[in-house]
């Protein structure tokens, strides 16, 4: 081995060794802001395992203090309240996921057919609801005067069927889809909502699922809706009532004086918010690639 | 005679095809419009009568009249709005943090975009990613009880942390003076992971063989995302910066409405437009002076995004909203 060789293979070890420093520093760092983003939930769960004394005494740790499921026993012993809530939340998300995804889609088809001759003043309509809103006001006065949904769970459902961000990803989907099958279908005389469901829904699965999850997320972390609108317990979904809860325990029990069980107040607030947020986390680990591909294709341009 | 029997036959199928034609385009518009018309009456109802309505911030709404009949009382309400300290301290807030929301998810997001186009082809890119975008899914009201267990005053972890290394911690939901920092990184919490994936598909789309190229001639690691990532990246940070300006009114209400859970001792720093709106409307059924906050910020918004969206426009007609 000359001089030579063995200078260049020198300084192509160092040049290894630093990119590789460089490497495991960027995996730390991403490591420790990763953490840093679940170390909240851990946090809770960690606290909705403990037991009530230990957290009095010793205050919240991230692991279990004094190990015990005494405030899931509590909650399953007052189901009545979490169940309905469960209840309400599932009909609001899986009905207006079904009802929102089909008219959404049915409202962004013609906007992405060249051939439909209100497609520019239409695409307008759904687009100008982007720049401009009524706000708060209106909206709650219309709901509430003029279409009578005060405590009716329609009014959980209805205004978030349409979202115009929604229509226009669908529409910039769908005007990818292949015209020679389109045409093919038509020459076979296939009417178009015989178009429409038979070969421009299953042709655009990917972008179905995207965005029904958009869809479940806003429906089950909804609690705006029921911020303005919903009075009545027996219809408050389940973020509205970890909303009521966190400034009223208490209103879980239903009849404190006979269960004659103290409350564990403190683990018991933070298993609800368990009980409320695993069923998101299951959802958005099994979908989450769609997630981000909705993202990227709509994220900038509608 | 023969010229004209050579001329009917062909131009009869001609006419018939043509009148078939608009039968058919008139069939299709006519289907195309009924599958449209349930979204369209939702909109109508949801968006568009809701903007007719602002007009109730020049009336004295009475919930027996309704909004026709109410009274007229022209810039009443806004002159009332004005007239106090909290117009001022609403417009404040909502401007005040969401300028620095913009710049500190900025300037996070893309710190965060590198690293990941750092280690974008190892295998763990896919658990950061995980990890950083969880938070997206979690709603505020959750969001609230995690920021609960840090700054609860029986056994939260910031004051564990705060009386191990021999302070005094401060009863966190009496003192507005911290609320711009934590609603800062409760934010960045949030938002983190979304922002950083824009980002970092913007980095994925440069040519690899520039980074090649400055590699080869001796550039460092810190060289190339000076002159080679960030200087393609503007147009793109920039965008996303103005688009972000044109959202500057209105401020995220789950945010400033749960984390803070809605205390009254801290409206000096977290009382936003949004907020105000809301308890005026629900809570104080001060329906004109909602009306009138409420107007202003739509037609403020709606300045700004128009503007916002003339700037970028001007720089690249790609990233225009239209």
């Amino acid at each position: 081995m000359t001089v030579e060789t063995r200078r260049v293979a020198r300084s192509w070890n160092r040049y290894r060794t630093r990119a590789l420093l460089g490497q495991w520093l960027v995996h730390g760092l991403l490591i420790l802001i990763g953490l840093a983003c679940l170390i909240p939930m851990l946090l809770v769960i960690s606290i909705s395992l403990s037991s009530e004394g230990a957290l009095v005494k010793e205050g919240y740790k991230l692991w279990p203090v004094g190990f015990s499921t005494a405030a899931y026993d509590y909650i399953l012993q007052q189901p009545g309240q979490m169940l309905r809530a469960y209840g309400v939340t599932g009909f609001v998300t899986i009905v207006g996921t079904g009802v929102g995804l089909l008219l959404s889609s049915m409202l962004a088809w013609p906007l992405a057919r060249k051939d439909f001759r209100l497609r520019g003043a239409l695409s307008f309509y759904v687009f100008f609801t982007l720049l401009f809103s009524g706000g708060m006001v209106p909206f709650y006065i219309l709901v509430t005067r003029y279409l009578g949904l005060k405590d009716n769970i329609l009014a959980l459902i209805l205004p978030y069927l349409v979202t115009a961000w929604y229509v226009l990803i669908l529409r910039t989907s769908f005007a990818q889809l292949p015209t020679e099958l389109l045409d093919a279908a038509r020459i076979d005389g296939a009417g178009e909502w015989r178009i429409f469901f038979r070969i421009v829904l299953p042709l655009s699965k990917p972008v179905l699922a995207t965005i029904g999850l958009f869809f479940v997320l806003r429906f089950w972390n909804d609690w705006f809706l029921a911020l303005l609108f919903i009075n009545k317990a027996v219809l408050y979904p389940l973020q509205y009532l970890l909303y009521v809860l966190m400034r009223n325990i208490t209103f879980l029990a239903s009849n404190p004086q006979t269960t004659g069980m103290p409350i564990p107040t403190q683990s018991a607030r933070m298993a609800l918010a368990v009980l409320a947020f695993g069923p998101a986390l299951f959802s958005f680990l099994l979908l989450q690639k769609y997630f981000v591909r909705g993202i990227t294709i709509g994220g900038l341009k509608g | 005679m023969q010229a004209r029997n050579t001329k009917s036959p062909a131009a009869k199928p001609d006419f018939m095809a043509r009148l078939m034609g608009s039968q058919r385009s008139w069939d299709t518009n006519l289907n195309l419009f009924l599958m449209a018309l349930p979204g369209i009456l939702l909109l109508l109802v949801f968006a568009y009568l809701p903007m007719l309505g602002l007009v109730i911030a020049f009336k004295d709404y009475r919930f027996a009249e309704g909004i026709f009949g109410s009274a007229w009382v022209g810039f009443e309400n806004f002159r009332f709005l004005f007239g106090t300290d909290t117009a001022f301290r609403i417009t404040r807030n909502t401007l005040g943090m969401n300028s620095i929301f913009i710049v500190t998810t900025t300037v996070g997001a893309l710190a965060v975009a590198m690293l990941m186009n750092e280690v974008y082809k190892s295998r763990m890119s896919k658990y950061y990613q995980t990890m950083l975008f969880f938070p997206y899914f979690i709603s505020w009201v959750i969001a609230s009880y995690f920021v609960f267990a840090f700054l609860n005053g029986d056994g939260g972890i910031a004051n564990q942390v705060i009386e191990r290394l021999g302070g005094d911690p401060p009863s966190w939901y009496r003192s507005p003076q911290y609320w711009p920092l934590i609603l800062t990184l409760a934010h960045i919490w949030n938002s983190i992971g979304f922002s950083s994936i824009v980002y970092l598909a913007g980095m994925l789309g440069i040519s690899p063989e520039l980074f090649e190229a400055a590699k080869i001639d001796g550039a460092s690691k810190l060289q190339q995302i000076r002159y080679i990532t960030l200087p393609l990246l503007y147009p793109l940070i920039i965008i996303l910066v103005l688009l972000a300006i044109g959202r500057i009114f209105n401020a995220d209400f789950g945010l400033f409405f749960f984390v803070p859970r809605d205390t009254a001792m801290l409206y000096s720093t977290t009382d936003v437009i949004d907020t105000f709106v809301y308890r005026s409307l629900v809570q104080l059924g001060n329906i004109s002076m909602a009306a009138a906050a409420g107007f202003y910020q739509s037609t403020v918004g709606f300045v700004l995004v128009i503007a916002a969206n003339w700037v970028v426009r001007k720089i690249n007609q790609d990233y225009s909203l239209f």
